[in-house]
């Protein structure tokens, strides 16, 4: 095992978790949205050099998809949608800022806890890796709750599908590529249906905050 | 071949109603092709009981009995809905809350969701599964949301995006799943198909399987209704149009619900019955006690109907705890008859908010004196709901609870039996008020013979499955074995 493939897999996958956390700290939907692309680019890295390395076309092939779906339509859809908006912010967190990277410190923790009861299996370079996937995922669910923009809450949900993907990557190499085509086409359609509620919902719901959602309750 | 035509049927069906602008005969086609499921599928049953489980598409698709019988839920309740969706556009076209365009969409879409329910159930692989599971989110998703209202607007939001993030957790347990099968020794099948990993489901990781199995409680739970990821459920079945609400609230959740049967055969192989068992028992009493303590104090007819599936869900939920034979048929044969009297409700429950302009309880009474049939049927169906002989809902009810007694599970029955007492209170009271009551206008108004007929038929049938002491009991019985070693 070659250490510049040891080292690329951490740097990327690193890079995954950085970014989400990244994504906490920072309040400009705009940047927030280019933050997710670089996500999705170092995500595709991931499987990238996880294909070089086992000589898997079946990833090689994935990583393909998932440079082109997470890393770049994806983020353009939420683009557009922060367009709409332009100086758009996350103002009042339910969380703050500071208060949030704590959180994620918290739930960093967390994860190499649940984390270390799956590697145990199969001890390998790529499945040490698997907690910072399961990091980015907790940190996506934390996203979702805290933060009360429609934007905030998609990005949320994409941290949180990054986040599987990459513990898909590394544990098991990627999923069938059947499936990893379904998954992936499922993800952009979820965000084409959410940018399309957005685009038209009602001005009362469409820029703010998703506590305003008070319409239905019993 | 015969998978192959149960998901052709609706899949050229949605390119029928693609191809062609709205008309009423698009509506009939897809009622005719919705029929054509239910014929493949009762097919389907004959031969997967008599003989073996049939597969297609090198394998890809696959059918045993139990996925025979969902096709049969499936076709019956895609039957009752389409049959409604004629007179549904029409009544939407005429009130001017919809256009042809939106009615041509509205088509589409029903069919892209009956197909992708259907995949769901014929998939082979477990991802495949999962994948037609999420697709069927985005195509109710804008079903939903069809009135185009604020209010469907936010169910809409609300459906998806929780439906989104409860369902990945479920993506996460199947991977979990295919981790701990690539890893078993002599193993090396790389396929996520369903008896491949249950034929070495003994050998599993069970630290593994435990992660895993949690995660596909909550996430297809999400789905299926269950407490505590249920809060979509009441807005976007209130929403939707009935035949939708009909649809969604009969069988999508129960597929949801099926794809937690086929997993629970896998963790109970490899972590034994208890840690599967108290999972639903925690899942299924906190539906049942939530639904009962919120079917109480509910103002709308649409959500009191909600309210009752996320009851039925719990009480599949605590079948599924005993995890006997005779509890998955008696499961079975609850989908299959909770199915159908929640689509007659809701599709009832559609005719009477545009009879009469609201789904509002306080605001609809004397509904028996004046419009004698459809209240009428609305009366029968409540009454085959809450569990009232001869319907199946009372058969499947008590053949669950004495599974359950059988595995020890007593007090868990005491606690269902209560709560059933309460909604049986509650959703009486509903009743009362909008059957009886005092008549808000005098005379009666006859209802349309194309919405009796076809709902009084399907209340009949619900009756005699319960009459005829299972006629589908070599099939059920087939069906449990497929998911029960």
């Amino acid at each position: 095992m070659s250490t510049t493939y040891v080292g690329a897999l951490e740097l990327f996958s690193g890079a995954v978790l950085v970014s989400a956390v990244m994504t906490l700290w920072l309040r400009q939907v705009r940047s927030i949205v280019a933050m997710l692309r670089l996500q999705g680019i170092a995500l595709a890295a991931v499987a990238l050099v996880l294909a070089i390395h086992q000589h898997d076309n079946g990833l090689l092939i994935t990583a393909l998809l998932v440079l082109a779906v997470k890393g770049a339509v994806v983020p353009s859809l939420l683009g557009r949608v922060a367009d709409l908006d332009a100086d758009s912010r996350e103002s009042s967190p339910l969380v703050n800022v500071s208060a949030s990277l704590v959180f994620a410190a918290i739930l960093i923790v967390l994860s190499y806890v649940v984390g270390s009861r799956i590697i145990f299996l199969a001890p390998s370079a790529a499945t040490r890796l698997t907690p910072i996937g399961i990091a980015t995922v907790l940190v996506g669910y934390f996203m979702l709750v805290t933060r009360r923009k429609v934007v905030s809450k998609i990005v949320g949900l994409i941290l949180v599908d990054n986040g599987i993907a990459l513990v898909t990557f590394l544990l098991t190499a990627g999923v069938p590529l059947i499936v990893e085509l379904g998954s992936s086409l499922d993800v952009l359609l979820v965000v084409v249906v959410l940018q399309f509620l957005i685009l038209n919902m009602g001005r009362r719901l469409r820029m703010n905050e998703i506590a305003d959602m008070k319409e239905l309750h019993d | 071949m015969l998978c192959l035509y149960v998901l052709l049927a609706p899949a050229l069906m949605a390119v029928i109603a693609a191809l062609f602008p709205w008309r009423a005969w698009i509506g009939w086609t897809s009622a005719g092709s919705s029929a054509l499921v239910l014929g493949l599928g009762v097919a389907l049953c004959v031969h997967t009981t008599l003989h073996s489980p049939v597969t297609t598409l090198h394998g890809a698709l696959r059918a045993d009995a139990l996925s025979a019988f969902m096709v049969v839920v499936i076709g019956a309740i895609a039957l009752l809905a389409t049959l409604f969706t004629p007179r549904t556009m029409r009544q939407e076209i005429e009130d001017g809350s919809t256009d042809a365009r939106r009615a041509r969409h509205y088509v589409i879409l029903m069919q892209v969701f009956i197909t992708c329910m259907l995949l769901a159930i014929l998939a082979a692989n477990l991802g495949v599964m999962w994948v037609s599971i999420e697709a069927t989110t985005i195509a109710t998703t804008f079903l939903v949301g069809h009135r185009r209202t604020d209010e469907a607007f936010e169910a809409s939001w609300k459906y998806i995006i929780l439906c989104s993030i409860g369902i990945a957790l479920a993506f996460l347990g199947t991977v979990l799943v295919y981790y701990a099968d690539l890893h078993v020794g002599t193993h090396h099948s790389t396929s996520l198909d369903w008896t491949s990993v249950l034929a070495v489901a003994h050998h599993l990781n069970p630290d593994v399987m435990r992660l895993a199995f949690a995660l596909l409680v909550l996430g297809y739970g999400t789905k299926v209704g269950l407490v505590p990821m249920h809060s979509w459920l009441p807005d976007a079945h209130s929403q939707a149009p009935a035949p939708i609400s009909a649809l969604m609230s009969g069988v999508l959740l129960t597929v949801a619900f099926y794809a937690l049967l086929r997993f629970r055969a896998i963790a109970a192989m490899a972590l034994g019955p208890n840690f599967p068992r108290t999972l639903f028992l925690v899942v299924g009493l906190a539906s049942l006690v939530l639904a009962s303590a919120l079917l109480i104090a509910q103002r709308d007819l649409k959500r009191m109907l909600a309210y009752s599936s996320i009851e039925h869900m719990g009480l599949l939920a605590l079948g599924a705890a005993a995890g006997t034979p005779l509890a998955i048929a008696a499961v079975l044969l609850h989908i299959l008859g909770h199915g159908i009297t929640k689509s007659v409700l809701f599709l009832s429950s559609g005719e009477i908010a545009h009879a009469e302009g609201t789904t509002e309880i306080a605001k609809i009474t004397g509904l028996l004196a004046r419009r004698p049939v459809l209240g009428g049927i609305f009366g029968v169906g409540l009454l085959a709901l809450v569990g009232f002989p001869p319907f199946s809902i009372f058969v499947s009810e008590l053949s669950m609870a004495r599974a359950e007694v059988d595995v020890g599970l007593w007090w868990a029955v005491a606690i269902s039996l209560v709560c059933l007492g309460v909604i049986f209170g509650a959703i009486g009271m509903h009743a009362r008020q909008m059957l009886l009551g005092e008549p808000s206008t005098a005379g009666t108004v006859a209802t349309a013979r194309s919405v009796a007929v076809p709902l009084v038929s399907a209340l009949v049938v619900v009756a005699l499955l319960g009459v005829l002491a299972w006629p589908l009991q070599s099939l059920l019985h087939s069906a449990a074995n497929a998911v029960v070693r």
